[in-house]
């Protein structure tokens, strides 16, 4: 679909840059973009995406709410794990610990990824220890004095599928093409990763030829052990709905919708709007026992590596539908609600389906959202895409 | 008419019989005990009445016809030479099961010392963390010797030649058993014709749901709000909607919440504790071997160990040899004194597992996640239905019925296809025979296959399953007429996880010139 796209070499003039953070903090600023040019991030995307800035942004967003439309409507906003930034709210955090003895906290760096330099702890004294501790680098100590940690009380209770090892997180994906006003896009397709640690190969006896198909797939060298540990997001809201009843599940599908639109409008303002710009996030959420969404993490850059054939499928759909929308070439009206497998969330307002009109009250809105549902995008994408009639393609 | 009360007689022992025991039984006996209490009834007339009442209802448990004298095993199986293969078969596994014992030196069954039970009971929700060395374990049987067996089978009363004619069959299946064609399969599934809604076909997305789906959700609520078990199953047949299959399933295998079930799956889990048994090790591997590699199924890792080796132990299970032609395997045990020996039925439930058992299990893990539920539920599912398919039968839902129909029914539609693969060395029976054995589980992604199995429980016959394999064949029959070897046919079929089952059953039932 793409050959007439050419790619750029060094210094060449460019239409659309895939970039990563560490080229846009280098260029941005210096770089003049024509109107139809298009790079991947937003200036400052870490005020979404830097824990401790994230819930700055949190923080101050549910304030203002709850100044301006009540307690309730603010208690929209707590998705977010109790999360204090160090070392300038330790004082408060203290405060918070101690008020509930027991509880596990955890204690993240705020650029890091892939939990490096992640670990739980339960007494002051821990941190106390970590802080004082020789054996980190002189670098690490300095971030120290910089607000580069997050405290943030754990999540004990976490959704369990059938089992106490299989606990899981929810890597869901949002574009967002403009912040103001805003307009954000969520992908049907994700996947919940399983922490199951003891996927181990070990026992499995590689003697029982019969079954080469198994014990080859194991001993093959391109094997990876990452695979078995993903469910398709589709997956997960089946055996959800099979579980708790069709409205249990919708529900909690539109409780996150909410953590996607509240944290993005709690950052809209902060957010330098570029109408260059787009942005692909990873959100990471994780369910706890009474299905409660809870927002552990905004990734700029989510992995696009893929770990298995389905993994390699899956992002490879969601890149290509990120073009789509993009549509450098020019091809969408602005008007749709569905691009291939991303569906409109918000649009300077909420966004609903069309749906016929004698089939509805006016009560029946129902939200444009459809994460885990059926994914019929090429079918989709080529209705979309066919020139009308007397329309040159550029 | 002497005749008729005592027939009407024994078939009435024999279902209290069959309900002893039970939820149902024990609510009859409370209406009874409140009907006699009422003053129409009449000690004289009682047993007209009775009689009068149970062919009102319509209930119709007559047992099969038979002769009065005929021994047991004829009546589970009428064929000699079937009931003869089967014993043979039997004698094998048995053998196989008895020799590891001996080479491994481990005991058929041992009681755990007290420590040992501690711990297990400690680890009972994580089994699957344990890693014991099963490498000296081998599974008692795969599928594909289950196969050789089958397909040795011969009629004796039969002349064979051995020119292959138009007439004769192409298949590996070498008897005759009456099963059905497409005509007369479409008389026994109409539900499944173009002119029904259908969960699987039309609930997809651009289909509005409310031609069909919301009023199939609708009416699913109140089949489910009634508890009513026939109107389930009947429902069914026409799809389970995702989030009623779990109560419609249980209504119609009726398995119950209440409290006997629970307590019956303690006990269980007790004897599990107190004694461990050779066949855990093959459950163990079996797990680790299938159900652990899946994609989706692993997660259920724990509770397939919590399900099977309960289920090993249940000599509840015992119950369904009255119908299953099978004899359950018996071993000898010697007494404390060492003196005696004597024949014990081992394992308990009479079930030996072999290569893929665990995938009865896991598409069901799906549904329930209390394990005593989930039990119920899968000890069900295979006194019914799954213990047919691994036992020699000519039942029309037995596995070599399964197995000659679906070969027919390639034979008739597809003779290109048929001819084609039998010349390349691949017979389609090789390909589908591992399908036909799991029901497809493993094999179909979990929507598909729930919706498969939706329409067993809904038409009460493994039929489906023969018809769902040929279906598959013509599906994928451009591709299969392009490969030259067995292991490129292997490769055309290897991937089913795309596949939409109602579609091509449809299309293959009432869309295909008869």
């Amino acid at each position: 679909m793409y050959v007439c796209w050419v790619e750029v070499k060094d210094d060449g003039e460019w239409d659309f840059n895939w970039c990563d953070v560490g080229w846009l903090r280098e260029n941005f600023d210096h770089s003049y973009m024509e109107e139809h040019v298009r790079i991947s991030h937003f200036r400052n995307h870490y005020e979404l995406t830097r824990k401790n800035l994230m819930v700055k942004n949190l923080k101050r967003y549910r304030k203002t709410l709850e100044r301006e439309a009540g307690r309730l409507e603010a208690a929209r906003c707590d998705f977010f794990p109790c999360t204090f930034v160090l070392p300038s709210e330790y004082h408060i955090f203290v405060e918070e610990f101690k008020r509930s003895p027991g509880s596990t906290w955890i204690m993240k760096p705020v650029a890091r990824s892939q939990g490096k330099g992640i670990f739980l702890f339960r007494k002051l004294k821990d941190i106390i220890d970590w802080r004082k501790d020789g054996s980190r680098s002189e670098e690490q100590k300095d971030e120290a004095q910089v607000e580069s940690y997050v405290a943030q009380r754990y999540i004990e209770n976490p959704y369990l599928i059938a089992g106490i090892s299989n606990t899981f997180s929810l890597s869901i994906f949002s574009l967002l093409d403009l912040y103001i006003p805003l307009k954000a896009w969520l992908y049907r397709d994700g996947f919940a990763r399983f922490s199951n640690t003891r996927f181990s190969l070990s026992s499995i006896d590689d003697q029982y030829v019969h079954l080469t198909n198994v014990a080859v797939q194991k001993t093959a060298p391109d094997y990876d052990p990452e695979k078995g540990c993903k469910w398709q997001m589709q997956q997960l809201r089946q055996y959800l709905t099979a579980k708790h009843g069709f409205e249990t599940v919708q529900t909690l599908f539109k409780e996150i919708d909410n953590i996607f639109i509240r944290s993005l409008i709690s950052v809209q303002k902060t957010i330098i709007n570029d109408k260059h710009c787009f942005e692909l996030y990873g959100y990471d959420i994780l369910l706890d026992q009474d299905l409660k969404p809870w927002l552990i993490e905004v990734n700029a850059s989510p992995s696009l590596t893929a770990s298995s054939q389905e993994d390699y499928e899956l992002k490879y759909r969601l890149l290509e539908d990120t073009l789509h929308i993009v549509d450098m070439e020019g091809r969408l009206t602005g008007k749709e609600k569905r691009v291939g497998g991303f569906d409109l969330m918000w649009n300077d307002g909420p966004v609903y389906t069309d749906v016929g009109l004698e089939a509805l009250g006016s009560s029946c809105l129902v939200e444009n959202t459809l994460l885990g549902c059926v994914n019929d995008r090429q079918k989709q994408l080529q209705q979309l895409l066919k020139p009308f009639p007397g329309q040159k393609r550029t | 008419m002497l005749d008729e009360s005592a027939e009407l007689s024994v078939s009435i022992t024999q279902i209290v019989q069959r309900l002893k025991g039970t939820h149902l039984h024990s609510q009859l006996e409370k209406q009874a005990k409140e009907c006699l209490h009422k003053p129409e009834i009449k000690l004289e007339t009682l047993k007209d009445d009775v009689r009068r009442l149970l062919k009102a209802s319509g209930m119709t448990c007559l047992p099969p016809p038979r002769h009065p004298r005929a021994p047991p095993e004829h009546t589970k199986e009428p064929l000699a030479y079937m009931r003869k293969a089967q014993v043979n078969w039997e004698k094998r596994i048995l053998k196989s099961l008895n020799s590891m014992c001996t080479e491994l030196g481990i005991p058929l069954a041992r009681k755990r010392p007290v420590p040992e039970q501690n711990e297990l009971t400690n680890k009972w929700n994580e089994m699957g963390t344990d890693e014991p060395d099963l490498s000296k374990f081998r599974p008692v049987y795969a599928p594909k010797d289950f196969l050789e067996v089958l397909v040795g089978l011969k009629n004796p009363n039969n002349e064979r030649s051995e020119d292959l004619t138009v007439r004769s069959h192409w298949g590996l299946i070498q008897v005759s058993l009456n099963v059905r064609d497409i005509p007369q399969t479409r008389e026994m599934y109409p539900e499944l014709g173009l002119t029904y809604g259908q969960l699987g076909i039309d609930d997809h997305t651009h289909v509005p749901p409310d031609l069909f789906e919301s009023e199939h959700i609708h009416i699913g609520k109140k089949v489910v709000s009634e508890h009513d078990s026939a109107a389930a199953q009947q429902y069914s047949r026409q799809g389970c909607p995702t989030g009623l299959r779990a109560q419609l399933w249980s209504l119609i295998l009726n398995t119950t919440d209440d409290p006997e079930a629970i307590t019956h799956y303690e006990q269980l889990k007790a004897r599990v504790i107190h004694h461990d048994l050779l066949v855990d090790n093959l459950i163990y591997k079996d797990v680790k071997l299938t159900a652990s590699n899946d994609d989706y199924y692993f997660v259920f890792e724990d509770y397939l160990y919590q399900v099977l080796l309960c289920f090993s132990r249940d000599t509840a299970v015992l119950e369904h040899f009255n119908y299953n032609c099978a004899t359950p395997p018996k071993s000898c045990i010697q007494s404390k004194s060492g003196s005696e020996q004597c024949a014990v039925v081992y394992p308990p439930n009479g079930v030996i597992p072999f290569h893929g058992f665990s995938m009865y299990v896991a598409p069901l893990c799906f549904l329930y996640n209390e394990p005593s539920k989930l039990y119920s539920v899968f000890r069900e599912m295979y006194i019914r239905y799954f213990f047919r398919l691994h036992s020699v039968s000519s039942h029309p839902s037995g596995i070599v019925s399964l197995c000659l129909q679906f070969e027919r029914l390639l034979q008739t539609h597809l003779p290109q296809l048929f001819y084609h693969l039998r010349e390349i060395g691949a017979q389609p029976l090789r390909i589908a025979f591992k399908w036909i054995v799991r029901a497809f589980s493993g094999y179909l992604s979990t929507d598909q296959l729930l919706l498969l199995w939706d329409r067993i429980l809904g038409y009460d016959s493994l039929e489906i399953v023969a018809v769902l394999a040929a279906a598959v064949f013509a599906f994928r029959a451009e591709n299969l007429m392009e490969v030259t070897s067995l292991a490129s046919a292997e490769a055309v079929l290897a991937d089913l996880s795309t596949l939409k089952v109602m579609p091509l059953l449809q299309i293959f039932l009432f869309a295909t010139s008869v």
